[in-house]
């Protein structure tokens, strides 16, 4: 279990990026932060993952406070960041520095299969399109068999198409072993699609606006009304969560929005 | 995934063929034999004088009679040892401060002001300090030399770092990796490619002091070659000693860039894959 307490943070610049922040994740969950940009979503996942020391509060998982990076906990970034000059096979099992030679070409050549990416094991970063890279970043993020695996906006660099095929598939990989996910995005439907349960931030400080289990059963269509009207309702919550920023700026009247 | 399977580049090419005919490099003698066969024929119809400006054939000749009387091996290796030397050293020491004040920033702010005041004396302007310090012979040659290949390697190194994008660094710090380990398995490579071209200015500088070196008083060396040419005024052996310079110095430039090759087989760039 991945427990977030009275977390906040402020950056050395002055900025409350984050305030009061409390939340529990079971394990297994898959849970989707959204919010608009300025609230905080990525701080929070920087946090989680040890990358940034909270001013207040703590992350704590399975009892013990995350201080730092940690092996149980995996982190994906927008950007695929794979080591140029190293191969695909050599960027997965990057982290596996404690290993045995065999152990890991074991394992990394078996997180490659089942990212399908077995034929590239060779190839250099250069060579893989953008949504092949970032398997290969999923694929790093995973072969350490992390209990927690955090994302942040994984496929928003990609196109449309490609960004269905990714959300599908994370979703086998999570059945796999059923790691806890916390995944950051600003698309509703990514969200609805992927998680059991969705926390809708509120920018300026970044704060917990409501949060919500809609309960789908997976897996999950696109298409199916029940998603379209959660997806109309999460719009409504940001829209109200964008208002409350704007009011409190005296260019932007009530009645003009 | 099937879908990323259909629209998947095609498999890498793990040697891309080389796309120049192999006489391609015979392009680059061109220029330079022309230029030899207009020298010569001008020289022989008496249009220049051949006795300041001795035509290629006699300064081939000239250098076959060095390398027969076995004077000619004597001052090359004379010479690239002390570059071999001088170049070392200068690497070792720009190597480990460039890395040491890229990483640290205490050791930037304590170290960088200094190194960069002692950057813009003229490295020949050692020359009377060192001859005090280290005397006339090897030590104060290669003590120069290592001083001209130090500054670019230290310089390029510690700006290539500082550069590193902060998002790889990143990844490092998620896989935990240690201040060293960051340094070896990060920062380094990703500074690499700034470091080769650093490596082979500093060895082209190395060529350049071993001349200076050579002038302040040497009985061997193609440095001191030139100086005894001017001596006795026999342009010939000057020229051969420049021809000496012009060859090693594109060989040994050479094997640097052969040597790195193999580590930079990854990069991206415009030059670099074609």
């Amino acid at each position: 279990m991945l427990s977030v307490q009275d977390l906040s943070k402020r950056y050395p610049t002055g900025t409350l990026a984050l305030t009061g922040m409390d939340l529990t994740v079971e394990a297994g969950e898959i849970l989707a932060i959204v919010g608009g940009s300025g609230c905080g979503k990525s701080t929070l996942l920087r946090l989680v993952a040890g990358l940034e020391t909270p001013t207040t509060g703590s992350v704590v998982l399975d009892g013990t406070p995350v201080r730092a990076p940690r092996a149980e906990i995996g982190l994906v970034f927008q950007e695929p960041r794979l080591l140029p000059w190293l191969t695909v096979r050599q960027n997965v099992g990057f982290g596996l520095r404690e290993l045995p030679e065999a152990e890991r070409r074991r394992r990394v050549d078996e997180v490659l299969a089942r990212v399908g990416l077995a034929d590239f094991a060779d190839a250099w970063p250069r060579d893989l399109s953008g949504g092949m890279a970032q398997r290969v970043a999923l694929a790093r993020a995973l072969v350490a068999r992390p209990r927690v695996l955090l994302l942040d906006e994984p496929f928003s660099a990609l196109d449309a198409l490609t960004r269905y095929d990714l959300q599908d598939h994370l979703l086998q990989l999570w059945e796999y072993d059923r790691p806890t996910m916390v995944l950051v995005t600003h698309d509703i439907e990514e969200a609805l699609v992927l998680a059991d349960r969705i926390i809708v931030l509120q920018p300026r400080p970044g704060r917990i606006q409501a949060a919500f289990a809609p309960g789908l059963s997976r897996p999950r269509d696109r298409t199916d009304p029940a998603l379209e009207a959660w997806k109309r309702r999460l719009l409504g919550e940001l829209d109200l969560s964008f208002k409350s920023r704007r009011t409190g700026e005296e260019q932007f009247p009530a009645a003009a929005i | 995934m099937a879908l990323t399977e259909r629209i998947a580049a095609p498999l890498p090419a793990t040697a891309a063929p080389s796309s120049r005919p192999s006489w391609r490099w015979a392009l680059g003698l061109v220029v330079p034999v022309a230029l030899a066969l207009g020298w010569e024929a001008a020289v022989a119809l008496g249009w220049v004088n051949g006795r300041l400006l001795p035509p290629p054939s006699r300064v081939l000749a000239t250098l076959w009679g060095l390398a027969l009387s076995g004077e000619l091996i004597v001052h090359v290796l004379a010479t690239l040892w002390r570059v071999a030397l001088g170049f070392v050293f200068g690497v070792v020491a720009g190597t480990v401060l460039g890395a040491l004040t890229g990483y640290a920033p205490l050791a930037r702010a304590m170290l960088d002001p200094m190194v960069q005041a002692l950057r813009s004396i003229p490295s020949i302007a050692w020359v009377p300090l060192f001859i005090l310090w280290f005397g006339i012979f090897e030590t104060s040659k290669v003590t120069l030399i290592a001083t001209g290949v130090f500054f670019p390697i230290y310089l390029a190194l510690s700006d290539a770092i500082l550069s590193v994008d902060r998002k790889l660094v990143e990844v490092g710090r998620i896989h935990r990796l240690s201040g060293p380990e960051l340094v070896w398995r990060i920062l380094l490579p990703a500074a690499l490619p700034s470091y080769v071209t650093a490596l082979r200015a500093g060895l082209g500088l190395g060529w350049m002091f071993v001349v200076a070196a050579e002038f302040m008083g040497a009985s061997e060396g193609l440095g001191y070659l030139l100086v005894d040419g001017q001596m006795t005024g026999a342009a010939p052996v000057i020229m051969a000693s420049i021809l000496c310079f012009a060859v090693l110095g594109k060989v040994t430039d050479r094997l640097l860039g052969a040597l790195a090759t193999p580590f930079l087989r990854w990069q991206d760039g415009f030059g670099t894959r074609r």
